[in-house]
């Protein structure tokens, strides 16, 4: 038995988020059991945690460091004790060391980076940049065994850059090169949406569910 | 590149599919779940839930519907219908809802666009503007497009971007049932003026109606409903006619 600590922290579509982790369970032929939960000691003896988050920069921030003992017990989790860890849109953005959206907001800086608004050229291309896209690039192995070019599920405005041109481990193309996916060690976070990917976003959870970093 | 999105609507009352010619004369097509199953199977790049229940009752088996459809359907669902504060929108979210639709209290209170767009953030927002033609400008309707706002179409679209809006959801009612396609120069003075997601609605009838929307129109997503609920076309249908005039969907996974 694998467990998998869902973060609840006020953000995100945790309903989502878990049907398509346990759907993801099942392809990669894991008996996974999903705790959604802000419990500190749950989340420091999970075998791997999963941070979603949709909505406002700051606000995901300050519901994260609003709830007790949660940031501490993350930190403690993925940092000291290297649990394998995956963020989704803004749950991925949380990950650098601060957002621009609205105003100033520090991140976790546990990927070195900035998150700022897409500037695609021409500026006549929509913003959120909403729909599917193929991700390019690819440079992990949480992305292997996708297909070439895999079609991922985005809704942002926002993107981030990274420090380190290392640490951004796919890209996508829209009026300009834009990180797609991010990773340091035991790591990863996506700016689209696994979740609402259909069968291509299953394949890519059930890979994070067996990676060992 | 980012692609084009085909988007099957289904209009929700009491629980069960229906699709009116212009919003008067609903047919039954059947259950929502099943549907919407079915949708992501084909390969559908999003689902839109209208719902056009009146009553209480009726809004309490939506949620069900949304939390059934979100448990089985791997995709970005858009729910609509009754929204009038930002805690209407999350109370959709939290059954499973990736983004609200907003209409006549956006057209009565713009400033609620705003709320919304605070509280679920720009993405999870739609604005549904259902427009009609008005000697040589659209007018912004409501109440399922039985009552005029006053307000012009474009002017309002305009409006509802700066309030935070993610996307615009435009109706033509005009072509709305009608099967004749989209109304182009409604959705190209739209997308012109607005620099968010515009998705096209009202009037497809056929496979062939829904490239002009994308190539010519300037919208990002093509909605439709009766062409796919009653088998006259397939999302597989839908998509080679769409990749054949140039404007690309997404391959599908194997």
């Amino acid at each position: 038995m694998k467990t998998l600590a869902l973060i609840d922290y006020g953000s995100g579509n945790i309903r989502s988020a878990s049907r398509a982790l346990a759907e993801a369970a099942k392809l990669a032929e894991i008996d996974l059991q999903i705790d959604i939960t802000s419990n500190p000691d749950v989340i420091e003896r999970a075998d791997c945690i999963f941070l979603p988050g949709v909505g406002h920069y700051a606000d995901c921030m300050n519901g994260l460091l609003k709830r007790e003992g949660l940031h501490d017990a993350l930190t403690q989790a993925v940092i000291a004790k290297g649990t394998p860890f995956m963020g989704i849109c803004v749950g991925m953005q949380l990950l650098a060391s601060i957002g621009l959206e609205d105003g100033d907001t520090l991140g976790l800086n546990w990927i070195p980076g900035t998150v700022k608004r897409i500037t695609p050229e021409p500026s006549s291309l929509a913003i959120p940049h909403m729909g599917w896209n193929e991700i390019q690039n690819l440079n992990h192995p949480i992305l292997s065994d996708l297909g070439e070019n895999p079609h991922l599920y985005f809704t942002h405005s926002y993107v981030f850059e990274t420090d380190d041109s290392q640490q951004s481990v796919a890209h996508f193309n829209y009026g300009g090169d834009f990180t797609a996916a991010v990773a340091r060690n035991n790591i990863f976070g996506t700016q689209f949406h696994p979740e609402k990917s259909q069968k291509i976003g299953q394949k890519l959870l059930a890979n994070f569910l067996k990676w060992k970093p | 590149m980012l692609k084009n999105r085909i988007i099957p609507c289904l209009d929700v009352k009491n629980g069960r599919t229906v699709k009116g010619v212009n919003f008067v004369d609903l047919r039954d097509a059947g259950d929502p779940v099943a549907l919407a199953k079915a949708y992501d199977e084909q390969g559908a790049d999003e689902l839109c839930f209208l719902d056009i229940t009146a009553t209480n009752e009726g809004r309490g088996s939506m949620l069900d519907v949304i939390e059934r459809t979100a448990d089985q359907c791997f995709m970005p669902v858009t729910v609509g219908g009754g929204v009038r504060s930002p805690d209407d929108m999350v109370t959709l979210l939290s059954a499973g809802a990736d983004k609200c639709g907003v209409n006549s209290a956006a057209v009565a209170d713009p400033d609620l666009v705003k709320a919304c767009s605070l509280k679920v953030g720009a993405q999870a927002v739609v604005v549904a503007i259902d427009a009609r033609r008005e000697g040589d400008s659209w007018g912004v309707f409501t109440h399922g497009g039985k009552k005029s706002s006053g307000r012009d179409a474009i002017e309002f679209a305009k409006l509802v971007e700066t309030k935070g809006a993610g996307e615009i959801l435009l109706t033509s009612m005009d072509r709305d049932g009608t099967k004749s396609g989209y109304d182009i120069e409604l959705l190209k003075r739209i997308t012109e003026a607005v620099s968010i997601p515009v998705i096209a609605s009202g009037g497809a009838g056929h496979v062939d109606h829904l490239a002009p929307a994308i190539l010519e129109g300037g919208a990002s997503a093509v909605l439709a409903a009766s062409i796919f609920h009653f088998g006259e076309a397939s999302i597989a249908d839908a998509r080679h006619a769409l990749n054949e005039a140039g404007a690309f969907v997404r391959p599908l996974a194997d």
